[in-house]
């Protein structure tokens, strides 16, 4: 093969690659923070004494995590106009991650409110707490605790899912990364650096996952 | 030791004809108990007959089917107003602590006084630190539970319960998961609490514990309450059967 690498094109387009990265982070930081705000929402929902919300939240589980995320993105983004709801590709992009990573955190959440012994919320209880003060403030947190392994890799995978963002044109590494490519033709050269920025970036979101854990889930345990 | 007092004549916890299920498994025979107001009282009986079911529906952690609970006058049906108002007025000990592992020693006894009884962080403080130092643990009130023996922990336990300034406290077998060495300086915590003329209902095999400051012994078995009697008569005198067979299997 005499294939010469040739990183101008990269290099002339590296202050767009470097903007792609910051809507890459910006779609993962809000795909997750609404991704949280679901999954714990929904948990509440999940196991409320009324009904109807619990079969709610178990239908919406069951429908995104039986279905592709890219047709997700394609359904909020083209079918919901149809309905009226007309969004922008970012906002489409966060709605889109932040509800499939909120649909898997419902369930990653639930497994970690089990694992945190019946007795703390009997305790709770039996001080004169109400059910959501004992959620709140004594469950949440080892919960969240016990579960932050299993958290961290699928908003790892959350992150590496902006990229399927590409396919309706939202800014973000890899729209980036395309276009360059379309107009050099240095597919490898393209994609390799894509390749790379996005471990940096997955590095990035598990230190800050790691910090998080280090400053605010961590406490003494036997 | 000190004589303890004598109990009032006013009832603080009424259980009449009250009958629990799980299911199909009855749990509970019409179980029928007045608890005057500073009375102690020591729940014994075989493992599985009832004890922590029957402490528990007084505060509404489990349900029950039939009959009715009434706690300082409340009657305690379903109506979240009358479980909270209960709850408040009733403290729980349990065996296994129960301690919250990510808040301090501290934070443990304050939550409850913030949160269900509006005090402001300073007061909840100050009662906590007081409450803590009566069960000697004050040194530790910054750490967190798992830093502490389970002597200690039963012992934040307690002062936890009290910051809520209740009138009846429940406990669950309390020295059941200790060390050895360690139930001693339990039990002289709630020595001295009954001392004080808490109103108690303690579930314990502490047959010495019994002796000293129950004013009754009851005793259970098969989900019904069988005897009860002050405790010089219950252990010199047992008049039934499973009393006795009990009383031959746990007294040295
Ligand atoms: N949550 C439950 N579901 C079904 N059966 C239970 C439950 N809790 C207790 N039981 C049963 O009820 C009986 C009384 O239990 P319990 O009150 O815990 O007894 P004790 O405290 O005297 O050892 C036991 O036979 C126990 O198996
Ligand atoms: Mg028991």
């Amino acid at each position: 093969m005499d294939y010469k690498l040739d990183f101008s094109p990269v290099i002339a387009g590296m202050p767009s690659l470097l903007l792609g990265c910051l809507g890459t982070l910006t779609l993962a930081i809000c795909g997750m923070a609404l991704g949280m705000l679901i999954g714990v929402g929904g948990v509440f929902l999940r196991d409320s004494s009324f009904k109807p919300f619990r079969w709610l939240v178990i239908g919406f589980v069951e429908i995104i995590r039986n279905t592709p995320f890219l047709v997700q993105i394609f359904f909020i983004y083209f079918a919901l106009p149809f309905a009226g709801i007309r969004l922008n590709p970012t906002p489409t992009a966060i709605v889109a991650l932040g509800v499939n990573g909120g649909a898997y955190a419902i369930e990653i959440i639930r497994g970690g409110i089990n694992s945190i012994a019946r007795g703390q919320t009997e305790a709770g209880l039996a001080l004169g707490l109400h059910k959501a003060e004992v959620f709140r403030f004594i469950i949440l947190k080892p919960a969240l605790r016990a579960i932050f392994p299993s958290l961290t890799s699928q908003f790892i995978l959350l992150t590496l899912s902006t990229s399927i963002a590409s396919a309706i044109s939202a800014y973000e590494l890899t729209s980036v990364s395309q276009r360059i490519e379309s107009e050099s033709f240095r597919s490898f050269e393209v994609y390799f650096t894509d390749t790379f920025f996005y471990l940096i970036i997955s590095w990035m979101i598990m230190r800050l996952f790691a910090l998080i854990s280090a400053r605010l889930l961590s406490y003494p345990v036997k | 030791m000190r004589a303890p007092e004598p109990a009032s004549a006013e009832p603080i916890i009424v259980m009449e004809h009250v009958e629990k299920w799980y299911g199909t498994f009855k749990a509970l025979y019409d179980i029928n108990l007045a608890v005057l107001k500073g009375e102690r009282i020591v729940l014994c009986g075989p493992s599985g007959s009832g004890k922590s079911t029957l402490i528990r529906c007084i505060n509404h952690l489990e349900t029950y089917e039939k009959g009715e609970i009434r706690v300082d006058g409340v009657l305690l049906g379903n109506r979240t107003v009358a479980i909270d108002a209960v709850r408040r007025e009733v403290g729980m000990v349990f065996q296994q602590f129960n301690l919250f592992p990510h808040m301090t020693i501290l934070q443990n006894c304050t939550l409850a006084p913030m949160r269900s009884l509006g005090l402001k962080k300073a007061a909840a403080e100050d009662r906590a630190r007081r409450l803590l130092d009566r069960v000697k643990v004050l040194e530790q009130a910054e750490k967190y539970p798992a830093q502490l023996s389970g002597g200690q922990q039963q012992r934040v336990a307690i002062a936890r319960a009290l910051c809520m300034q209740p009138k009846v406290m429940l406990f669950d077998e309390p020295t059941s998961a200790l060390d050895p060495e360690m139930v001693k300086e339990v039990l002289d915590t709630m020595i001295g609490l009954a001392e004080d003329g808490m109103t108690m209902i303690c579930v314990t095999h502490e047959m010495g514990f019994a002796r000293q400051v129950a004013d009754r012994v009851i005793f259970m078995a098969g989900g019904a309450i069988v005897e009860e009697a002050p405790p010089q008569e219950f252990f010199t005198a047992p008049s039934h059967e499973r009393t006795k067979k009990f009383l031959g299997e746990i007294l040295p």
